[in-house]
């Protein structure tokens, strides 16, 4: 049972699953945003269709190689980072490559993809890209500290570096770590509403002032390629936010059904957390760049630091 | 359009052999082959996606850059058939011309052309690309865009309504899935003869001699 032909076929499933369930979700983000402003929208499956067409162009042009394997950097970063977040905590199937210390790892890996396509962005030569990219790397620091502070304090609360412990905890105790330390939760998810770029923090690929910023010289393939790459980004952020904060996903079980069952707890719980930057974004307007900093630098900072402490003395 | 048309600001027969420009346009859908019979099936369904999915490029020429947000947004809502923005001509599918051209603006609109990704389309709106609209007798706009650009679907009107722009784009699909829309490579064989009438126009040709596309 532990052979090599089930970890890649397992490896298959899960990219399957990240891909579908991420395009499904871009879509469900078209459709909800088209019905709060009282539209009809376009089909959830849009996405899938856009990708079709992308891929399906004639001519692709890229600005040299830097441009050419950028998103394939892109998606290879998605990819990686996805074989070391486990899908489900227990069983067989979704647990692909998850060590101890996978937390710390994650921290660097999870930068990987938007730097390839920072660097694909910059030979880009387009003027657009260039102030997308140091936006983009601006906001990253802005957003990275509070979220380091979030998973540093459940490293020292918790004595541990690997997502499948954290999991493992919440499934003994069954308490979620939302409940044992909220502020960390506060911190953790103020920062993703900057790496979900969404609304008020879509300062990198604002469509009306930078001409979508970074991926402005991306079209046909490319663009498609990044596409996918961001889509299966969002299924793994949202799988983290669950593992780490709300329980995670577990068989129910044994056999076809439970996996089944734990997959659908999976989507409903990445669901109702991935509704929280879409709802924020949809009622928000845009940010400038200091503004943006000067936000993440203030209240999810100190949100962090308060789950510190909260981790130490507590 | 036929040469027997003689108003103010379309040629004449003989300005047209004094300008020895050959006005017949080319690039339209009549002489093309490829029709849904001899489509193999991965092109039928490549078809269909290009046909609901269509990133349009909304190059605000003129006036009629007002009636694109009323498309777009809550009343007309075009991004249920699929339509949607796009910021860059890498990123489009189709390049939508609201209104006159001036001359300069034409030199632009041919850069922002010659960037975009085939499959291409071109949509031609409101009456000033198709004969120059009220701008006839204008000494520096342009008054028929088929002799610059390979346009696909003309919308006419001035303005058209957003109603009238969406069954435009309707057309578009049609022409599309029928696989006569997107003439990129028709425009690259016939370079040559689009070359001479744009730089009859444009008088300041900077144009890099090679493209990469």
């Amino acid at each position: 049972m532990e052979g090599i032909g089930f970890k890649i076929l397992g490896a298959l499933l899960t990219t399957i699953l990240a891909f579908v369930v991420g395009m499904f979700y871009g879509g469900l983000n078209r459709k909800i945003t088209a019905r709060t402003q009282n539209r009809v929208g376009p089909p959830v499956y849009q996405n899938f269709i856009d990708l079709v067409k992308l891929q399906g162009k004639r001519t692709n042009i890229a600005h040299g190689f830097m441009g050419h394997i950028a998103p394939v950097l892109a998606i290879i970063a998605s990819l990686t980072v996805l074989m070391f977040i486990p899908v489900l905590h227990d069983g067989l199937w979704f647990r692909n490559l998850t060590f101890k210390g996978d937390l710390i790892f994650l921290l660097y890996m999870m930068v990987f993809g938007s730097l390839g396509m920072a660097l694909g962005a910059g030979q880009s030569g387009n003027p657009n890209s260039a102030i997308g990219v140091s936006r983009g790397l601006a906001q990253m620091v802005g957003y990275e500290i509070p979220f380091v502070l979030a998973l540093v304090s459940l490293m020292i609360q918790f004595h541990t570096t690997s997502i499948q412990d954290l999991m493992a905890y919440q499934h003994e105790t069954g308490q979620w770590i939302i409940f044992a330390n909220p502020f960390a939760f506060l911190a953790a998810i103020l920062s993703y509403l900057g790496m979900f770029r969404y609304s008020p923090f879509d300062i990198v690929g604002a469509p009306a002032e930078l001409a979508s910023g970074p991926i402005s010289e991306f079209g046909g393939k490319y663009l498609g390629t990044m596409m996918t790459s961001g889509s299966i980004f969002a299924f793994i952020k949202l799988v983290l936010m669950v593992d780490i904060f709300f329980g995670g996903a577990g068989n129910f079980g044994s056999g076809f059904w439970g996996v089944v069952a734990g997959l659908v707890e999976l989507v409903v719980k990445t669901f109702i957390v991935y509704m929280i930057p879409v709802f924020i974004g949809l009622v928000s307007p845009r940010f400038r760049t200091e503004q943006a900093i000067r936000f993440f630098w203030k209240w999810p900072t100190a949100f962090g630091v308060i789950a510190i402490l909260w981790s130490v003395f507590l | 359009m036929s040469n027997k048309i003689n108003t103010i600001g379309i040629p004449s027969e003989e300005e047209i052999k004094k300008a020895q420009i050959d006005f017949s346009p080319r690039c339209t859908a009549a002489g093309r082959v490829n029709d849904k019979e001899t489509q193999k099936m991965v092109e039928y369904i490549l078809n269909f996606a290009r046909k609901h999915s269509l990133f349009v490029l909304a190059y605000g020429t003129g006036c009629g850059a007002i009636e694109i947000p009323a498309t777009m947004t809550s009343r007309y809502d075009a991004e249920r058939f699929g339509i949607r923005g796009a910021a860059t001509p890498r990123q489009a599918d189709v390049l939508l011309i609201t209104g006159y051209l001036s001359t300069k603006t034409l030199k632009r609109v041919i850069r922002v052309y010659e960037q975009m990704q085939d499959p291409k389309y071109v949509i031609a709106f409101g009456s000033c690309t198709i004969n120059g609209g009220m701008y006839f007798d204008s000494y520096n706009t342009i008054k028929a865009l088929d002799r610059y650009l390979p346009v696909d679907v003309y919308i006419a009107g001035c303005m058209p309504r957003p109603e009238s722009v969406i069954k435009g784009f309707i057309k578009l699909q049609e022409l599309i899935q029928n696989g006569n829309a997107g003439n990129g490579e028709c425009y690259r064989d016939n370079l040559d003869w689009y070359r001479t009438n744009q730089q009859k126009i444009i008088k300041n040709w900077d144009f890099p001699d090679e493209y990469n596309w």
